[in-house]
């Protein structure tokens, strides 16, 4: 195999093959060097309780190989490929044709999800749990992809929409519809609250603060035990009822499978928190989208490309600082809310930094500022992570590999390109190849 | 001669412990070009940016139109009729032409369509542009961009720094002769900052010329022009 392409390559371009081996044989010699130690010594307890040292060459000697024939048929493979730089624009152009579709199918998938045959509970609470993140993506796109504000600590606008919730209904017995709002005002009033002292940072410096405030947010709702519950977390959070019909088994007038003459059945509970979560994050979506085309929105993208020129043409930068962060977090919020009425339990450890990175890396992913884009990276990241849920530790290394691969094949995310949101005429794409790379 | 559209009296600016601007006072007449050279580093850029209130001038008095606007954030200054086209020209890269040119006029509030006419018929080369993104024009049409993004504001006063930085000089003539277009048919004053001060004193009525932070001389373009010392320091006259 490897014999064939080196020949093709040969006739094209006689030098490829030879700068290949020698590629390939450095990266076998790092290989080596790193491997020799970590792999090829090994030390167990031997039978009389010593330690003796165990030596593995043929594992060292497998995975040398696997580095230098990987290595080789990456550079062969580039080398076939050549100069195919020009087809990027083609390529937009196909992603942006297929964006017209795949979107509106990707809407009909999940529409009619709950009454596929052979949708069941677990497909249900999948498809809740993607669109959670869907949610979750667009909501820290408005501060990530528009705005340009590198936010790590999303995952406390989360915590604080749960708590809100948990809180309201437990302490005051308010309903899932008035507690919604509440949660989502709360939240975005603490996305002020981090903006002002974030003001004046950009980028890394950015992150770090937004990082510390997650880690804040969550190690009060630990030791705050009198209020939180602390690490034993809020239970009994009231279930959501349908518009003041219960869900519940009896079958009584006054539940949801009573008043319309249905079977009780526990999956209706499942599709009606679907549905929810659905409507949810098109309300996000809608609001996103809308809010691009309003000055405000307009705003945001001219903050995240030049925050001095806004400030030359008289942009209010506090203001649309703010804005960005009491959207993003309010989002966050209903999302929160949304999770603590879905689980009944919730604790700090669901609000960990890993939630943040999940969220932000499938906005990178998505291709910042795309909202079909985000759609389908969560999708994929947090479908993708289900499938691989037979593959126990191995789970981690799959999903980090995905992540690596798209970003050496696009690496300004699956859909970098952006539509202008005004024109005369006809709208034209603009090319992920003109979009600067980690620059939202 | 009725009260100066712009008036700097007596400022003084500093970035932290270092001193940009001492005793600076300039003046700016309704309907004139005004041109503020001087070398590297002599505090042009700190003037025009001191003018918007960022940084902010430590003392001294700054008036737009008989109000005082000193102590004023910059957003607020930047919405009393006067606009600024950066250093550097700061277009927005992944913005369209269009959206860019839309950006200058969101603050001001004026109806965008009549003023777009105005600045495609000044600058004809963002007509064709207009769908492309600001960062993939070439230097002297993100130029053109950026004065035109100021004129949608439709401002009485027109801030330029270094319009002339890294174009070619047949670009830089198409771009002073716009800037006296803007001033001869509309009327528009412009304070212009310009290293390339042998254009900039040929197109501007009066002139300043700044050195280590102070006004060391100022008279009118043509006066500048044919002194000595600004002929030796700007000129590059016998060297």
């Amino acid at each position: 195999m490897t014999g064939e392409v080196a020949a093709i390559t040969m006739a094209n371009r006689p030098s490829v093959t030879a700068a290949a081996m020698k590629d390939a044989a450095i990266t076998a010699l790092v290989a080596a060097g790193l491997f020799i130690p970590i792999v090829g010594l090994r030390t167990d307890v031997g039978a009389d309780g010593a330690l003796m040292i165990r030596q593995r060459w043929a594992d060292v000697a497998i995975l040398v190989l696997i580095a230098f024939f990987g290595r080789l048929g990456l550079v062969t493979w580039r080398g076939l490929r050549g100069e195919a730089k020009p087809r990027t624009a083609a390529r937009t152009e196909v992603l942006r044709r297929a964006g017209t579709f795949v979107a509106p199918l990707l809407l009909g998938a999940a529409v009619v999800l709950p009454f596929i045959p052979g949708t069941g509970r677990y497909e249900l609470d999948l498809g809740i749990l993607v669109l959670t993140y869907v949610m979750l993506g667009w909501g820290l796109n408005i501060v990530v992809g528009l705005a340009g504000l590198l936010d790590l600590g999303y995952v406390a606008f989360y915590a604080v929409g749960a708590y809100s919730y948990a809180l309201l209904a437990t302490t005051f017995g308010l309903s899932f519809w008035v507690c919604l709002p509440l949660a989502g005002i709360l939240a975005a009033f603490w996305g002020i609250l981090l903006g002002f002292p974030v003001l004046r940072l950009r980028g890394d410096y950015l992150a770090i603060v937004t990082l510390a405030f997650g880690e804040i947010i969550r190690v009060v709702l630990i030791n705050w035990v009198s209020l939180t519950g602390g690490p034993n977390g809020i239970t009994g959070i009231p279930r959501p009822s349908f518009f003041g019909l219960p869900f519940s088994m009896s079958g009584e007038p006054d539940t949801f499978a009573g008043f319309f003459g249905i079977e009780p059945s526990p999956v209706h509970r499942v599709i009606f928190l679907y549905y929810l979560i659905l409507i949810l994050a098109l309300l996000t979506n809608w609001v996103s989208i809308r809010m691009r085309r309003q000055p405000l929105g307009r705003a945001w993208e001219a903050l995240r490309e030049d925050e001095i020129a806004c400030r030359a043409l008289g942009i209010n930068v506090t203001n649309t600082k703010l804005t960005a962060f009491a959207m993003g977090a309010m989002f966050g919020g209903f999302a929160g809310a949304f999770f603590a009425t879905r689980q009944g339990f919730i604790s700090p450890e669901s609000f960990t930094f890993i939630e943040s990175a999940i969220i932000l890396a499938i906005v990178v992913l998505g291709g910042m500022g795309s909202q079909i884009g985000i759609a389908i990276a969560a999708l994929v990241m947090i479908g993708g992570f289900e499938l691989f849920r037979d593959l126990d530790e191995y789970r981690m290394l799959v999903f980090g590999g995905a992540m690596v691969l798209i970003m050496v094949v696009r690496p300004r995310g699956l859909v970098g390109s952006r539509t202008p949101t005004v024109a005369l005429g006809a709208r034209r794409a603009i090319g992920a190849e003109h979009v600067g790379e980690g620059r939202g | 001669m009725s009260a100066p559209m712009l008036a700097v009296d007596a400022v003084s600016t500093s970035y932290g412990a270092v001193q940009a601007l001492r005793d600076v006072s300039i003046e700016v007449a309704q309907g004139e070009i005004v041109t503020l050279v001087g070398a590297n580093g002599a505090g042009k850029s700190t003037l025009l940016m001191t003018i918007c209130g960022d940084p902010r001038a430590r003392a001294g008095r700054i008036a737009f139109e008989g109000r005082d606007v000193t102590q004023l954030p910059t957003h607020e200054i930047m919405r009393m009729g006067l606009a600024q086209v950066p250093e550097g020209r700061r277009v927005f890269p992944r913005m369209s032409v269009m959206e860019n040119l839309l950006m200058g006029a969101q603050v001001a509030g004026h109806d965008p369509p009549p003023l777009l006419d105005q600045v495609f018929a000044l600058f004809p080369r963002l007509r064709e542009r207009q769908a492309q993104r600001g960062g993939t024009l070439s230097g002297g049409e993100q130029q053109m961009l950026a004065i035109g993004r100021a004129l949608m504001s439709k401002p009485r006063l027109l801030l330029l720094d270094e319009p002339s930085l890294g174009l070619a000089p047949l670009i830089v003539r198409q771009i002073f002769s716009a800037i006296r277009d803007l001033n001869e048919k509309e009327g528009l004053t412009v304070l212009l900052v310009e290293q390339n001060a042998n254009q900039a004193l040929r197109l501007a009525h009066r002139g300043y010329v700044l050195v280590n932070g102070r006004i060391t001389l100022a008279g009118s373009g043509r006066e500048l022009l044919a002194m000595p010392e600004v002929r030796d320091a700007y000129l590059g006259g016998g060297h």
